[in-house]
């Protein structure tokens, strides 16, 4: 008894360690309709394996416990009895059609858990946005009713609360693989082909997705938020977004937009509203606005920046971001431009 | 035990082969970001210009030499000149080199720009960085060791890979074509 009590300990208590597992990027603590029909597929298997493994297991003490108990058989060790023959065939027939019912079951589930994300996708009023997995950031476009209304961010997307998104997948570089686990499985973006990803948010909240195809020196600094608002505020931080960045109101502001477009900065980013219209960097028109830099490596601070526009290969070497040695008074100037681009 | 220490031998050697898979992320001090002197004019006195030590080892690192490769699409060279077959800007990978096929005269070319549309991006590209570009337009046209040129194409193949280029011999012209009336 005690040795059973000792064996279901674990049974018990793995319920609620996994109890701790809610947050940003959790499986288990879904926010929309396709992270929560994951979850149930994931509890059904999780609970049903259980049980097979209980069974056997106790299958197993049971056998240990009577096989002590019975004495030596009347006609020696090896001989057949007919009764015990009878009763394991019947054992191992009811185990082979448990067997394929239970994988009867899970394959039906997966398959049904599949149709319900799919079908998802199929409404029309879906917003679309288009992710592009670069080395190592996600570039996002945001497609409007008319061309005049697309943007572009980066390693931030922002979905309104209840609509259905559908995104584009596509790479740059090699393949990639977005992964929110708070909203929807994992989707690859391999270079040359487009893949398809859908998201609904149930509630607001700010979830943590993360590359996650091993895709170089740098994979695993390779984050991004999603931010579900509602969405009449969804619709103010798009007008938001499409603004061109402000012109600079004094001479320190002017002097860092200078050194900007003269310097390396302006041969790979993008600030809308000036001549900087790189596009194999992240887009800086509203750079201050987000919640971090170098795709969820640091958070979006005046040092951090600097340091990050100084010495980037010491905080996520390998990245492609040149390494600027700005005098001073430059850099200074520098940040308070970019600080401006709320 | 002879055995082992032949194995410890061959080891070591295969080890050395490894400078060419050197990831020197971050490899330049404070110091070597100071821009380079380059001279314009094809007149120097005394002998040639002295070789730059720092472009050979440019040469022998595969990181480096892809590094270039990608910048040269990042910063638009491929714009101009295409995969290096050359479209408004002259061709890369053939014998022909107007400003000369040194690293240090294609240095100068990249950071003082040309006549005839050639820009300057002197300020706009760091050292380092133009050195993996001289890397690789050598490499085009067979320039430099092969061992760590690239040995395929990442996307479609517009040109043999940089490791199956013969190496041509460069004949330096003289004179920019500005001075005799062609372009």
């Amino acid at each position: 008894m005690k040795r059973l009590l000792l064996c279901g300990l674990p049974v018990l208590v793995l319920p609620l360690s996994v109890a701790g597992c809610s947050g940003i990027q959790s499986a288990l603590d879904p926010a929309g309709s396709q992270a929560r029909s994951i979850l149930d597929l994931f509890w059904l298997i999780t609970w049903v394996c259980a049980g097979v493994y209980a069974a056997v297991v106790l299958a197993l003490i049971i056998g240990l416990v009577r096989a002590r108990r019975t004495a030596e058989p009347p006609n020696g060790p090896l001989a057949l009895d007919p009764g015990t023959e009878r009763r394991a065939g019947w054992t191992v027939g009811t185990a082979i059609v448990l067997t394929v019912a239970v994988l009867f079951v899970f394959t039906i589930a997966s398959f049904l858990t599949d149709r319900g994300i799919a079908s998802l996708g199929a409404r029309d009023d879906a917003l679309e946005i288009q992710v592009t997995g670069n080395q190592w950031w996600w570039e996002v476009l945001y497609i409007g009713s008319d061309p005049s209304r697309n943007f572009y961010t980066a390693n931030e997307i922002y979905i309104p609360v209840g609509r259905p998104v559908r995104i584009t997948l596509k790479s740059n570089d090699v393949i990639h693989s977005l992964w929110v686990p708070n909203l929807n499985g994992k989707q690859d973006l391999i270079p040359g082909r487009e893949n398809n990803l859908h998201f609904v948010a149930d509630r607001p909240g700010t979830y943590r997705g993360q590359c996650a195809e091993f895709c170089g020196l740098q994979h695993a600094r390779m984050a991004l938020t999603v931010t579900a608002v509602a969405p009449d505020e969804f619709q103010s931080w798009w007008d938001a977004q499409l603004k061109s960045a402000p012109e600079p109101m004094d001479e320190r502001t002017r002097r860092g937009k200078q050194i900007f477009l003269s310097g390396p900065c302006v041969m790979c980013h993008a600030i809308n509203g000036t001549t900087a219209q790189g596009r194999t960097a992240p887009d800086l028109t509203h750079v201050a606005s987000r919640a971090t830099l170098a795709a969820g490596t640091l958070p979006n601070t005046r040092g951090h920046l600097a340091g990050w526009i100084v010495d980037p290969q010491q905080i996520k070497p390998g990245n492609h971001m040149t390494m600027n040695l700005l005098p001073p008074d430059d850099l200074q100037a520098l940040l308070d431009y970019l600080e401006m681009l709320k | 035990m002879r055995r082992a220490l032949f194995a410890a031998f061959a080891g070591c050697v295969l080890l050395a082969a490894c400078e060419r898979e050197e990831r020197e992320t971050r490899s330049l001090p404070a110091e070597a970001e100071r821009q380079a002197t380059v001279t314009l004019s094809e007149l120097h006195p005394g002998s040639e210009p002295p070789q730059v030590a720092q472009a050979s080892a440019y040469e022998q690192n595969a990181y480096h030499l892809s590094q270039g490769k990608q910048l040269f699409k990042w910063y638009n060279c491929n714009g101009c000149h295409a995969n290096g077959g050359g479209d408004i800007g002259p061709a890369l990978m053939d014998a022909k080199w107007i400003y000369g096929s040194e690293p240090q005269n294609i240095y100068a070319t990249i950071v003082e720009g040309r006549p005839n549309g050639m820009p300057s991006f002197r300020g706009k590209i760091p050292d380092y960085q133009v050195w993996e570009l001289v890397a690789y337009v050598r490499s085009l046209s067979g320039q430099g060791p092969p061992a760590a040129r690239s040995g395929r194409e990442d996307a479609l193949q517009a040109k043999p890979a940089e490791q199956q280029m013969e190496q041509i011999t460069p004949k330096n012209s003289a004179l920019p074509p500005s001075t005799v009336g062609t372009q």
